[in-house]
């Protein structure tokens, strides 16, 4: 992304033009605007014009206009953002008031005007301006019958392609069934691979799967490709990289990520620092839970001690429509730096980010213990349960001990 | 259908059970603890395979180095797997011993293929559990990165009540009573304390899977238990040695142990169903391959198959291999349908029929044991969700308590995690398709789900309620 004009004012207004480049620049551009800013960009509109006969005549006319944010779109398998809002600037087209959807394009300039332009909006911009950050990764995830064909960049993962492609079991006495399925799956992945990976973009195409799949995905790969004579993928051969994931479920690609062999392939890209600390996280919990939180509630009391070390927000939370808690998010994340930890904003397009968004979207590590936390919130528990005592289910203590038996002794 | 033509099920199958009952039975164990070798040298024994394959087998086992690879060969069939060395999908087959009839499962090893295990165990009454007796090797198999513990712990949530150990390799470390003592003193702690088998229902057996000793019979002087996969010449010293060191084993063989073993209640009477392991093309029509878990089919029925609700007709079916016109809960069945096309029936679907339907779900409540986990779980645990063959992924999307093990008794509410070795109530949410899914007091079967993440197995469960249905 390019940054044509930044000018904001002491007290935070201000607007900036930029150019989206690529489809990883859209993604930021969906997490920067927001309802109630104000976009300036070149659009198309249908002008339908009334003759004094009565005839109705309509044409297309190229213009630029400025509108009022209400609602932002954006489709993350095709890239394309859709913003509508009312037009706020007067044109000899258009009235002021009426509504209109803009399209963003990439390579073409658009100017943003927003109210505040807080820190997590600033990092942003500078984030997706950054070139150095950029790394483009292929993977195709699978096991035996499944198989995900993804882009991997420094802040999205897209599902280029989903494969479902059962294959018979081997049977006793016949295997012709199992193998011919196996080689109809391998072809379908081949298949995706050439219409979805761009060899010159990316740097590394990662086969993970569990098993000995990749290896035999790898052999038919490269023998399709001596057979056809394909010259991309025979050139190509060095990107290629085998790992062990457990399953061919998205899920596997933080596995994939916490590959020594392609953390440094990734670099210092976001994603896999993101892994990491969520790792951390878990960790912590398992080892000392006095020392790792999630929930907004608690995650801000522990800031409010100064006990953050590292702090994991998505960035779901800064997108949310509802000002107060965008402000609410904002101000932890300062306070949290304030006291000198590490923030992480997640991108919810990662596996790691959907995890913490599923975890309440906000966790935090603490840098020492502070067992209390939990104890308040234990007594808060104590009293719902007395307010709900009466709704409360029983349905389970009846069963629970025969239910058990079933499950472990 | 004419109703003349109707066969009465449940008659025939209680003359079917009279004759003798059938029972499945799944072969699990730490890889290259010699499950594949030993259960193909018992099918050689039963007669089931015959010696000429077994040479067949040999010469080509030699050929690529793995002469002793050859007994595992009738189970391992794919060149992969042959290959390799290792069995990476369910074999199944069937043999007979006095008094029951065995459908045999033999499960992968290798920790990759452990969905193929859940799928094999899932449809099994009993199993065999096979541990490497060799210095070293049976205690890499025990020990936190080892399959025999996940195993067993897997079987036993599964459903699976009695265990016969078989202590295979003895061969390797001279049929030492010492050290057979140490393995039953071990597992049995292991299996009876963390696995919550009852210790009446284990039995260990004392076997080597590649001479074939006490498989089926115990080398006598009269009687000498030929290892056909051994050469010739090696015979009388090996025999001999086996005679004068293995003396102090009174027990029963193998086969003996597995011929005493209870059958259990199928649940004929209830609605039928039919979980789907395996899907082809085959002449006719589709060939769908499974297991009947609850009710009974027979040739001309409609059957329904779950999700997507498409009705389909039993053209044929096979038991075992065998053609027959009907099947009741608890058989390994083969079943060619008609009017369905292939895609609409996949892995993991269930048939039923359309007067009891099973339900299908994206999001329901269950009761899990947490096992040995390294992280604990969170709200927002991402999980693969296990239900038989099939394997969706999810999240643990609600903690709604913990409770105590012995009373049932609610612990704490919406507790903030999970640690191990815990029992509690979780809500879990499928992020793909919904899947068929049973309550467990409706279905023992179809009520059961494991939770796997990061190529281990990180809980069991039961399942409560269904909260959703449909897609």
């Amino acid at each position: 992304m390019k940054l044509v004009k930044q000018h904001i004012e002491k007290d935070k207004s201000g607007y900036v033009t930029l150019v989206p480049e690529d489809f990883e620049d859209m993604w930021h551009v969906y997490n920067l605007i927001q309802k109630d800013d104000q976009l300036r960009a070149v659009t198309i509109r249908r002008i339908q014009s009334e003759s004094s006969t009565g005839s109705v005549d309509s044409q297309r006319v190229k213009l630029t206009l400025s509108i009022s944010v209400d609602n932002v779109d954006f489709d993350t398998q095709v890239g394309v953002l859709r913003i509508s809002g009312r037009v706020i600037v007067e044109n000899p087209y258009v009235k002021l008031g009426t509504f209109h959807t803009i399209d963003l394009e990439m390579n073409r300039s658009f100017t943003l005007i927003k109210p505040e332009w807080d820190v997590i909006a600033l990092e942003r911009v500078q984030e997706g301006c950054d070139v150095t950050k950029k790394a483009d990764v292929a993977a195709v995830i699978c096991q035996e019958g499944l198989a995900n064909v993804c882009l991997l960049t420094s802040s999205m993962t897209l599902i280029r392609q989903h494969i479902d492609c059962p294959v018979p079991r081997k049977r006793r006495g016949s295997v012709a069934n199992y193998e011919k399925g196996m080689k109809r799956f391998f072809e379908q992945i081949y298949q995706a691979i050439l219409r979805h990976i761009d060899f010159e973009i990316v740097k590394c195409v990662i086969l993970g799967s569990p098993g000995f799949v990749r290896e035999q995905l790898y052999e038919y790969i490269f023998a399709e490709a001596v057979r056809t004579d394909n010259k991309t993928i025979l050139q190509n051969r060095p990107k290629f990289i085998m790992v062990h994931t457990s399953t061919g479920h998205k899920q596997a690609l933080q596995e994939v990520m916490n590959d020594p062999s392609i953390k440094n392939k990734l670099a210092d890209t976001k994603a896999a620092q993101e892994v990491q600390a969520l790792d951390q996280f878990y960790e912590m919990m398992n080892n000392d839970p006095d020392r790792a939180f999630y929930g907004f509630k608690d995650v801000s009391k522990a800031a409010e001690r100064g006990a953050i070390g590292t702090l994991l927000v998505t960035d779901e939370l800064f997108r949310a429509a509802d000002v107060a808690k965008r402000r609410k998010y904002i101000a932890l994340v300062e306070e949290a730096r304030a006291t000198g930890a590490k923030v992480f904003v997640f991108s919810s397009l990662h596996v790691s980010g959907e995890n913490l968004n599923q975890l309440t979207g906000v966790a935090a590590i603490l840098n020492f213990p502070l067992p209390d936390i939990d104890d308040e919130e234990e007594e808060e528990a104590a009293d719902e349960t007395l307010q709900d005592e009466d709704e409360a289910p029983q349905m389970h203590s009846n069963h629970a001990a025969e239910a058990f038996d079933a499950v472990l002794g | 259908m004419k109703s003349g033509k109707r066969i009465d099920v449940i008659s025939e199958y209680q003359k079917r059970i009279a004759e003798k009952e059938s029972l499945n039975l799944v072969v699990i164990g730490h890889v290259d603890a010699g499950k594949s070798t030993l259960m193909g040298h018992l099918l050689y024994l039963q007669g089931e395979v015959t010696e000429k394959t077994i040479r067949k087998h040999e010469r080509d086992a030699q050929k690529i180095g793995k002469a002793s690879f050859a007994f595992a060969w009738v189970l391992d069939e794919t060149g992969e797997e042959r290959a390799r060395g290792i069995t990476m999908d369910v074999g199944v087959t069937k043999f007979e011993t006095e008094h029951r009839r065995f459908t045999l499962l033999d499960a992968p090893g290798h920790r990759d293929f452990i969905p193929n295990m859940i799928s094999g165990t899932a449809q099994a009454d009993v199993a065999i559990l096979v541990v490497d007796a060799t210095t070293g090797e049976f205690e890499s198999g025990f020990d936190a990165n080892g399959q025999t513990k996940e195993h067993a712990l897997l079987a036993r949530s599964l459903g699976v009540q009695q265990l016969v150990i078989a202590v295979n390799k003895l061969d390797v470390v001279n049929w030492s009573e010492a050290r057979f003592l140490e393995i039953v003193q071990k597992l049995e702690q292991f299996l009876v304390k963390d696995a919550s088998f009852k210790k009446s229902n284990l039995v260990f057996v004392p076997c080597s899977g590649f001479t074939g000793e006490n498989l089926v019979r115990r080398s006598t002087p009269g009687n000498i238990c030929n290892g056909s996969a051994v050469s010739d010449t090696s015979v009388p010293e090996s025999v001999a040695a086996v005679l004068s060191t293995f003396s102090w084993y009174k027990g029963p063989t193998l086969i003996e142990s597995i011929d005493k073993l209870d059958t259990p209640m199928r649940p004929i009477e209830k609605p039928f169903r039919m979980s789907v392991t395996d899907v082809f093309k085959s002449a006719g029509g589709v060939s769908v391959a499974g297991r009947l878990e609850a009710g009974h089919i027979q040739v001309g029925e409609a059957v329904m198959v779950m999700p997507g609700s498409e009705m389909a007709v039993v053209k044929s079916m096979e038991v075992n291999h065998e053609a027959t016109r009907w099947a009741a809960a608890g058989d390994s069945v083969l079943l060619i349908l008609s009017g369905i096309d292939i895609l609409k029936v996949s892995n993991g679907s269930v048939l039923c029929t359309r007067e009891a339907p099973i339900p299908v779900t994206t999001h329901f409540a269950a009761q899990i044991v947490v096992f040995d986990v390294k992280i604990p779980i969170t709200v927002g645990f991402p999980v693969i969700v296990h239900r038989q063959s099939h394997n969706e992924p999810g999240v643990v999307s609600k903690l709604v308590a913990t409770i105590d093990k012995v009373t049932g008794e609610i612990v704490k509410k919406s507790p903030r995690h999970l640690g191990k070795n815990t029992t509690a109530m979780v809500e879990i949410k499928l992020s793909g398709r919904a899947i068929p899914l049973e309550a467990y007091k409706d279905s023992k079967e179809l009520g059961r789900v494991m939770l796997r993440k990061g190529g281990d197995t990180i809980a069991a469960g039961i399942v409560n309620k269904i909260l959703s249905f449909g897609s």
